[in-house]
């Protein structure tokens, strides 16, 4: 068992290659801490990435670890997992890629409650791609292709999954890097499938269109934009307004996929082996 | 002996896969194909094995993929406008040399197209619809039983070469019902992948030895041009890698082929058929030759890769070759290159969703053979 950070990491694939002053890096610092304090068997853990930014989390970890294609990180780790159901898997996705273009899979994931524990790089742009609008960029904000301001509305990903259907639901930043470890390592012990959305900064792209060029101060403005959810139900609707609610939003105990199969595989079975005694 | 049984052409394909070991299926309903899943939704958790319906086709591919990074022996199967769906992850499946079977019961198209009726549209995006050069394999059946014996077939070629095969129905037979006899257990081969002997300094992606999830062998998979570790990689070495699978599966074309040949010693006439049509073409030749003409018959089982030094050798002393295929003419060109004009090579097809008829052959040959003797 490992149980410092860094033996969790590929150290011979660093420096990685997302921008400097990206959030990226501490969500990914905040992945392998939560693996070392719950003293995960790499040898029975996955980490799974989609396409985008976020994607090459899956490179960096020293265990079997697979890159997809876009937005079907939570489809190959359904296959795999019913399979190897001792397998932990964690997802790394990025906004678009699990609510653009994998987001019927994404919320079909939610619904199926497969225990897997998704962490979303939100980041409100797509960033390999050279900064477009993505489908979490707030409104009249600025991308590459939404060079005017965003006309469209945001989905809001944390809702989104609580409606679909995941099972253990939190959100966070990348400024509150305890609380990224604390819900990370909650997910991957909740029996089911679980969604840490985790807000973050891209200097580089969003925070250059938009007048936030400074990474510092870009993480910062996103922690400002927060509420603790213990202070969210005290504030008025006007309170709310432009505020985003943090913390652990949702949790329910309901029938895990995986087990419910192989309780159907045992049952059918059964009454094969019943039916050749009584023959 | 094993009594005879009706069977459905989609029942012989999943009962195939069983038989072959696949514990995996994930699908999504679409005519002609739905009752393969149907079947296997119902009879893989008795013998301890997975079939999930998924939200799209797409999903369905990624999840096989998953499945057989798993260790397990996976299929989807589709029809048309779900294959075209797959093509993102049949690229992803053959760069990452990945087993898995993937099978397309054939509507008449483009799009939603006709999907009560046969065709044979697919064979084209079967070897090419995914971007990029890529590996692949094809295989067809025409009838119940060689279903059955294609899709065995189809997961053993997958899990020796670790490369996507494709097994290409048509809707007359996905829903054809036929008196067979299936194999007995053990009467067909069973190839399941094959392991290193060391997970030490192994390479993931060097050979068709192949190491799953969980085994502890830290392997990265990536749909990116990689090394034989797995790793992103450029240039000279991402085209030795593409050289290596492509050269895994092409260099093989010969040993793949999978045919039946028919009086072909004496042909002047050679009609070279797959899949659903090569049940109207036994019948033609049948009759043309009690008409005392000197037809052969080249019955194609794999289609892909193209059995280029076959067709030439069965042409060689002919004069005309036919290549009957419900669509307005796909392979008709590989069988002309292979040629390459030595013979009048001509198709004959048929768009209207109904099969090729025997008369049909049997005037085209007939008329093409006297009409050759005049000359």
């Amino acid at each position: 068992m490992a149980s410092e950070p860094r033996e969790y990491l590929r150290i011979e694939r660093l420096p990685h290659v997302w921008c400097p002053g990206c959030g990226h890096g501490m969500i990914t610092h905040a992945l392998a801490c939560a693996m070392a304090e719950l003293e995960l068997d790499p040898k029975q853990t996955a980490v799974i990435g989609g396409i985008g930014c976020s994607g090459r989390t899956a490179f960096l970890f020293d265990m079997d670890s697979m890159h997809t294609t876009h937005g079907r990180a939570v489809v190959f780790a359904t296959g795999l997992k019913l399979v190897r159901p001792a397998l932990t898997i964690v997802l790394a996705l990025g906004d678009g890629d699990a609510i653009g273009i994998g987001g019927n899979h994404f919320i079909h994931a939610c619904r199926r409650n497969l225990d897997l524990t998704a962490i979303i790089y939100n980041n409100a742009i797509y960033g390999q791609t050279g900064g477009q609008v993505a489908p979490t960029t707030p409104p009249a904000k600025k991308s590459t292709t939404s060079p005017y301001g965003n006309l469209e509305h945001p989905f809001d990903i944390a809702r989104l999954a609580i409606a679909a259907g995941a099972t253990y639901v939190a959100r966070t930043t990348s400024f509150d890097f305890a609380d990224m470890v604390k819900f990370i390592k909650r997910g991957i012990q909740h029996k089911g499938f679980s969604v840490i959305e985790v807000l973050t900064h891209c200097p580089t792209y969003y925070g250059r269109l938009n007048d936030l060029r400074d990474p510092y101060e870009m993480l910062h403005t996103i922690k400002e934009q927060t509420v603790p959810i213990e202070e969210w139900d005290q504030l008025s609707e006007e309170e709310r307004a432009g505020k985003i609610v943090i913390g652990e939003l949702h949790r329910q105990v309901r029938p895990e996929f995986v087990e419910s199969y192989y309780r159907l595989i045992a049952q059918m079975q059964r009454l094969q082996e019943n039916s050749v005694d009584g023959h | 002996m094993r009594e005879q049984e009706l069977v459905q052409g989609n029942e012989a394909c999943a009962r195939g896969a069983i038989y072959a070991g696949c514990r995996f299926f994930a699908g999504y309903p679409i005519t002609p194909s739905s009752e393969i899943m149907e079947y296997l939704a119902r009879e893989l958790p008795k013998v301890g094995g997975i079939c999930l319906q998924m939200e799209d086709e797409i999903a369905s591919l990624s999840a096989v993929i998953g499945a057989s990074w798993g260790g397990a022996k996976a299929m989807t199967a589709t029809s048309g406008p779900g294959f075209s769906l797959m093509q993102e992850n049949i690229g992803y499946a053959a760069i990452t040399e990945t087993p898995c079977v993937i099978v397309d019961a054939q509507r008449a198209g483009p799009s939603t197209g006709q999907p009560t009726k046969a065709s044979q549209g697919d064979v084209m995006q079967a070897r090419w619809g995914t971007h990029g050069d890529h590996p692949i394999i094809v295989l067809t059946a025409s009838w119940v039983r060689e279903v059955f014996e294609m899709t065995v077939h189809a997961f053993n070629l997958s899990e020796r070469y670790r490369v996507p095969v494709i097994l290409l129905l048509d809707e007359v037979l996905a829903h054809l019902r036929e008196n067979v006899v299936l194999p007995e257990p053990g009467e067909l081969d069973v190839i399941s992948r094959r392991h290193p002997e060391r997970l030490e300094n192994f390479k993931p992606f060097f050979d068709e030895t192949m190491v799953t999830f969980g085994e502890g062998g830290r392997l990265m998979v990536t749909g990116m041009s990689h090394d034989e570790f797995g790793f992103p990689a450029q240039g000279k070495k991402a085209a030795e890698q593409l050289q290596r699978i492509l050269k895994k599966i092409e260099s093989r074309a010969e040993e793949l082929a999978i045919y039946r040949a028919h009086y072909l010693d004496d042909a002047d006439a050679v009609i070279v058929s797959y899949g659903i049509t090569s049940r109207a073409v036994e019948e033609s030749v049948r009759v043309l030759r009690a008409e005392g003409l000197a037809v052969g018959w080249l019955d194609l089982k794999t289609l892909w890769p193209f059995p280029e030094k076959l067709i030439r050798s069965c042409t060689e002393h002919a004069q005309y070759v036919l290549v009957p295929e419900l669509n307005a003419g796909q392979l008709v060109r590989e069988v002309e290159r292979a040629v390459g004009g030595r013979v009048l090579v001509e198709h004959l097809g048929r768009l209207d969703g109904y099969l090729i008829t025997p008369e049909e052959i049997a005037a085209r040959v007939y008329d093409r053979v006297e009409c050759l003797k005049g000359a």
